[in-house]
């Protein structure tokens, strides 16, 4: 059940490059459980976390094939937030921020975020109860 | 709106391939949408305060870059705008800068004034 209140979280980095990704999408998933809504604003590298072409790969170190490898993707986790958000009657607005995307070539990805820039972020942040950023280090 | 104090930390963070540094960036765009921000440098972030810093000559191959970044015009431009751009005193003590460094119109804080600086804000957002 939707709570009415909105946390908006900011996050900087690339997927696959440190544990601020999934920290942060670890922090959605919670508030999106509690039935919050949640404004996320991707910033920098933070935009090809949503990216359509990632795929999965095998393991050659452990001689493991695609199968069963089973390797998770950064899109089919926010793909699963936004299920999430509908299960739970929340709102995820996700925000890739367009010139952050243009200049990494980074516009072709899953169903569910939007594009937009740094005025959202203050719009999400004046209207949310709490902001987060999580920046790159 | 909000009182908004964006502390930056980390410094030289892809500032060549920016031409910017993306926390400063981010708050001169909040600041062009009607943001009441401010900036608060601290540790290695403190050097974006000084003077004449000059990040051009960089070429791989043929490809030279013409446009390089200039931080320092930039919290310029900031504090023209109305941005208070506050420095942690001992932070740049201990990084060898001195007043002749520096730019002008920077807001000096102790380490000890930043609770209190942190509690003249709504929003604090640390980079």
């Amino acid at each position: 059940m939707a709570s009415g209140k909105t946390i908006t979280v900011a996050i900087m980095d690339a997927p696959y490059e440190s544990a601020n990704s999934t920290t942060a999408l670890r922090i959605v998933q919670s508030a999106l459980q509690k039935g919050h809504n949640v404004t996320v604003f991707a910033y920098e590298g933070a935009v090809n976390l949503t990216m359509k072409a990632q795929a999965p790969h095998p393991n050659p170190v452990k001689g493991t094939n695609v199968e069963q490898e089973a390797h998770p993707t950064t899109k089919d986790w926010v793909s699963s937030l936004f299920k999430l958000a509908k299960d739970k009657g929340a709102k995820l607005d996700w925000v890739n921020c367009g010139l952050c995307v243009d200049e990494r070539g980074a516009g072709d990805w899953v169903e569910g975020p939007r594009r937009g820039g740094p005025k959202d972020f203050l719009d999400a942040s004046n209207a949310s109860n709490a902001t987060l950023v999580i920046p790159t280090k | 709106m909000a009182k908004i104090l964006n502390i930056v930390e980390t410094a030289y963070r892809g500032t060549l391939e920016e031409q910017d540094d993306t926390v400063l960036w981010l708050t001169h765009m909040l600041k062009n949408a009607g943001a009441d921000i401010s900036v608060l440098l601290r540790a290695n972030a403190v050097n974006y305060a000084v003077k004449g810093q000059d990040a051009s000559g960089l070429q791989f191959g043929d490809a030279k870059m013409t446009h390089p970044p200039e931080i320092d015009k930039d919290v310029e431009k900031m504090i023209e705008k109305g941005v208070s751009i506050y420095i942690v005193e001992e932070d740049a003590q201990e990084r060898g800068l001195t007043d002749d460094d520096l730019l002008r119109g920077l807001r000096r804080i102790r380490r000890q004034g930043i609770p209190q600086l942190i509690d003249e804000h709504e929003q604090v957002w640390h980079w």
